[in-house]
């Protein structure tokens, strides 16, 4: 015996199996979003301050963009097929294969910003004081240890203050014309803007991770089935085009996460 | 059986090439669903005897706080070094490792894989008439990962500073900084493990799901399913659904254990007399909420594929109909809806609001209603029997007080007032125990006897499984009964000297030093215990060559398609696509010719 | 979507592109509208989640074709949507009358 309605929809209930087999797991990924977004409200609500306009918007605009652009080229190349569009079902799975791509190089721009931002409190005489900014030269993920790395010391800083929220918007990477150096015995604390620094940017950083790697998990199964995957349209096309199908549910999913991630994370 | 056998491999060879196959792809890689099954219950059996082990080496430190073990002792002081086990005495380290994992490899790695993958895996498909999973390359990825998760669990012993040591539930702030010394510690070895043992069971269920909703053979329609798939289809859900927030959950501890970040750590904490140096500002009972809501419906998990196979049994030997079919598969499927919103009765000691500890002390009486009603219509579906007292059956009989005791014990722990005083005692784990152990792991070992000659050929020895029966009924209930008093008098569970060092002091009340003593009879019998699956290991594996041969392909006189298959069944199962006429248990209908009718019998 | 005729595929490839215009609309509106200032924050998260709630209707109403999609998935779909919901109030309302309030 063979298994089953592996093209052709069961009679009882119009679907095959690999129909089932996505929703199924995406009902999963619900549970796993749900869950984080339900940890982000829980953590928001119990915290006494939550940080505002700490992304940079335009960027984020941008990635939600090129996001919604790759789901209608998905869903554009799965209708190629019904049209037995060969051509144009490569060239708008091609499409998505570099929005994806260009999504993550975007997205990890604005991680190697939050690496290369830094926290420093440290004494001034007599007074502790704090600022957020960028070193000079952008080093990334900066510590105390490594500026007391007793192989390689740094003896100082030179740090690009922020220039304070509230004059000039959003921007927290706008450069300010004065450069603070701070000796590093006068550094109390040093940290960069990662998943430690705050509980939002762990939450922010765990969420958009995550989702990172269901896009990049989807860009590998879209660009499978527009290269190697795709010799099935000739010998079994209906199999082939079920599969472009099931994969393009993936990657709506995977937008579908983003729409809410974008308000959630960088507008609220 | 010959026959049907031959005409079996003809039909197979058509299939995936079935006969052109090396080894490793029919044994090791192989997608074939009762191969993954034979293998899932294999490996989940080794781990259920690991697992036994480490609590047997608890035991000796509870009976015997402070002398080392004799023989095991010298061992893990060679295994584990003299930091876990000084002069061959558990170290609290230690002891602490092995109850987290004792707990954690019970539940995940051997009663899950054992009563959902590996009798889900072998019967489901045969039990609706279907050629295989509807995705059996998933399939055998599921069971991989599930091995990779057993295998970095266990590695997590040898890394040092041991494996993850906080308890099966692994609550943060403890969990997370239990072991500062070491980044990747044991606990970090527990979460990798986790998402490895989720990603299997996400794959697994996925696919339960799908075949049974995809591959149900002509006529097997729903109120025809063999109760034993309605339970499946059950925990397929709750494992599909449940699971995801504790991954997020483990995902969260993950950046918490390597990145530094705090979401279950709030904000002025003192580690060790000094702050702790993270951004703060996290919530523990975050961690408790995700995990419960897994960790619930687990239980669940534990239970239902144990009451589809009991439910079987006792059909099958009882010779009439189940009592009440549809209230059970109705029944099954409140269990499941409902124990997605019971989860918080294990917090009502977090300080978590009283007006939702309410809600969740009402869900939680309300769930113990469809569970009462599987267990009365099985009881009364043994009225009026001509019962075959059969090995299976009298586990699956015994199942039903066993699992009566366990559920009954459970309502004071779900009611408010009477579970603050309950609370981490001995009494939980007798509770939870008389469900897992003499319930659960009776209806496993059912199971296995049941299906055993439908796997192999032949049939095991029966005598010798009466003896295993016997045995395991006296010394299982030996364990479990003298916890519930140990706990009413107060013990907690997490006492490393069992308690030796409370019953020491003067004002210590009478009571409980009288419950401590109970310690060594209830190790001695734990340890009987084990012995007494020695007939059950012996008789498993000699009935594989020496075993009677089943006497036909239905040795059973059984009714449901499994048992229509030539014996063992061959790659694709069925010899001609069944066809079913009518439902599952049609033993002694009155006005019929025969004694039982098989699900595919024409009209 | 279970369309296989010419016509029917043509007609949804042109929804597609409205439902994508759409989309692009939402989301510069979203981001206006977090620039406003409407008195109270909670205003805008519930404007900014309307907005999100629309898409993602358009996103799985239309590309993944959910509107014409068979009951099965409906019932899938409503069960878990039914326990996220459960999960998400339940955890976050489980702080509303906790006990560290009387020490504030």
């Amino acid at each position: 015996m063979e298994i089953p309605y592996t093209v052709e929809p069961r009679p009882d209930t119009g679907l095959f199996n690999a129909k089932v087999g996505i929703w199924l797991f995406l009902a999963s990924e619900v549970m796993l979003f749900g869950a984080l977004f339900s940890s982000y409200i829980m953590l928001r609500v119990g915290s006494d301050v939550w940080p505002h306009g700490m992304l940079n918007v335009p960027i984020g605009t941008l990635n939600t963009i090129v996001l919604i652009t790759s789901s209608i080229t998905v869903v554009m190349a799965w209708a190629s097929l019904k049209l037995k569009a060969f051509g144009k079902f490569k060239l708008y799975q091609g499409c998505t294969v570099l929005l994806a791509m260009t999504f993550v190089i975007i997205k990890s721009y604005e991680y190697h910003d939050k690496f290369t931002h830094y926290f420093v409190r440290y004494s001034a005489g007599s007074e502790v004081k704090e600022l957020t900014g960028h070193i000079e030269g952008s080093p990334m993920n900066w510590t105390l240890a490594t500026l007391n790395n007793p192989t390689r010391p740094i003896s100082e800083i030179r740090i690009h203050p922020d220039v304070a929220s509230g004059e000039h918007g959003h921007d927290s990477g706008a450069a300010h014309p004065e450069v603070i150096t701070v000796p590093t015995k006068q550094i109390k604390k040093l940290e960069s803007f990662g998943p430690w620094h705050l509980t939002y940017l762990a939450i922010y950083f765990t969420l958009t991770g995550l989702h990172a790697l269901h896009v990049i998990g989807g860009a590998l199964v879209i660009g499978y089935f527009w290269g190697p995957g795709s010799r099935m349209w000739y010998s079994d096309p209906e199999r082939f085009t079920n599969r472009v199908e099931v994969a393009g549910l993936f990657w709506h999913f995977v937008d579908l996460v983003w729409i809410f991630l974008f308000p959630v994370l960088y507008l609220l | 059986m010959s026959n049907s056998s031959h005409a079996a491999a003809d039909s197979g060879a058509g299939h995936d090439h079935g006969d052109q196959l090396s080894i490793w792809r029919r044994y090791i890689f192989s997608t074939d669903h009762k191969v993954i099954g034979v293998q899932y219950g294999i490996t989940a059996l080794l781990f259920l005897f690991f697992g036994y082990g480490l609590m047997a080496m608890m035991r000796w430190q509870l009976a015997y706080p402070g002398k080392p073990i004799p023989v095991i002792g010298e061992l893990l002081l060679r295994v584990l070094g003299p930091d876990m086990a000084d002069k061959g005495i558990v170290t609290p380290d230690l002891y602490n490792s092995f109850g987290a994992m004792h707990g954690t490899i019970m539940v995940f790695l051997a009663i899950v894989p054992l009563a959902f993958a590996a009798f889900g895996n072998y019967v489901v498909p045969l039990q609706i008439g279907a050629p295989d999973m509807a995705f059996p390359r998933i399939n055998m990825a599921s069971y991989w990962a599930y091995f990779v998760g057993g295998v970095v669990m266990l590695v997590s012993f040898f890394i040092p500073g041991g494996a993850a040591k906080s308890g099966w539930t692994s609550y943060s702030p403890l969990a997370t900084l239990a072991d500062p010394g070491h980044r990747f510690d044991g606990q970090t070895f527990w979460i990798i493990g986790m998402v490895f043992l989720i990603t299997s069971s996400l794959l697994g269920s996925v696919n339960f799901i799908a075949t049974i909703v995809q591959l149900r053979a002509k006529g097997m329609s729903w109120m025809r399913l063999p109760f034993f798939v309605w339970a499946q289809f059950v925990t397929a859900f709750l494992l599909l659904l449940a699971f995801p927030p504790l991954e997020a959950a483990a995902i969260m501890q993950f950046m918490d254990k390597v990145f530094g970040s705090s979401f279950f750590l709030p904000s002025g904490l003192v580690v060790g007399g000094t702050p702790f140096s993270g951004s703060g500002g996290g919530s523990p009972l975050l961690w408790q909420h995700l995990f419960w809501f897994l960790a619930h419906p687990e239980v669940y998990v534990l239970i239902l594929p144990g009451m589809g196979i009991v439910a079987e049994i006792i059909a099958n030997n009882t010779r009439k109909p189940l009592f009440g079919y549809k209230s059970l598969v109705y029944s099954a499927l409140a269990i499941g809806f409902l124990s997605f919103i019971v989860w918080a009765h294990h917090m009502y000691l977090t300080g978590m609001g009283t007006k939702i500890s309410t809600f969740f002390q009402t869900t939680t009486m309300m769930i113990s209603i469809p569970s009462v009603i599987i267990l009365t219509t099985m009881f009364v579906s043994l009225w009026g029997g001509s019962i075959r007292f059969t090995t299976p059956m009298l586990f699956a009989l015994a199942f039903l007080p066993m699992f009566g005791i366990g559920g009954l014990t459970g309502l004071p722990l779900g009611l408010n007032a009477t579970d603050i005083d309950l609370h981490d005692t001995y009494y939980v784990i007798g509770h939870f125990h008389y469900i897992v152990a003499p319930g659960t792991i009776f209806a496993l070992f059912a199971g296995i006897y049941h299906w055993y000659p439908k796997v192999t050929g032949r049939m095991m020895n029966e005598f010798w499984g009466k003896v295993h029966f016997a045995l395991s009924l006296v010394f299982m209930n030996l364990v479990f009964m003298p916890m519930f008093i140990q706990g009413l008098e107060g013990m907690h569970r997490r006492m490393y000297d069992g308690g030796a060092s409370y019953a020491a002091s003067p004002d210590v009340a009478y009571g409980l030093s009288l419950a401590l003593k109970l310690n060594v009879a209830i190790s001695h019998a734990a340890w009987f215990l084990g012995l007494a699956q020695v007939p059950f290991i012996i008789n498993f594996f000699v009935s594989l060559f020496r075993g009677k041969p089943a006497p036909s392909d239905n040795p059973w006189a059984a009714t449901t398609l499994e048992w229509a298959t030539p014996t063992p069944p061959p790659h694709g199962n069925f010899v001609h696509p069944p066809v079913v006429h009518r439902g599952p248990y049609e033993y002694n209908l009155p006005g019929a010719a025969v004694e039982f009718c098989p699900q595919n019998q024409p009209l | 979507m279970n369309a296989t005729n010419e016509a029917e595929i043509k007609q949804a490839t042109r929804r597609y592109v409205y439902v994508f215009v759409a989309l692009l609309a939402g989301t510069i509106v979203t981001v206006l509208a977090s620039y406003i200032p409407f008195g109270n924050h909670a205003v805008n998260v519930a404007v900014a989640l309307a907005i999100a709630a629309t898409k993602a209707f358009l996103v799985a109403g239309y590309f993944m074709h959910l509107l014409s999609e068979r009951k099965l998935i409906y019932g899938l779909l409503a069960t878990t949507g039914f326990f996220f919901l459960g999960l998400m109030f339940l955890t976050v309302s489980s702080g509303a009358d906790q006990l560290k309030s009387l020490f504030h």
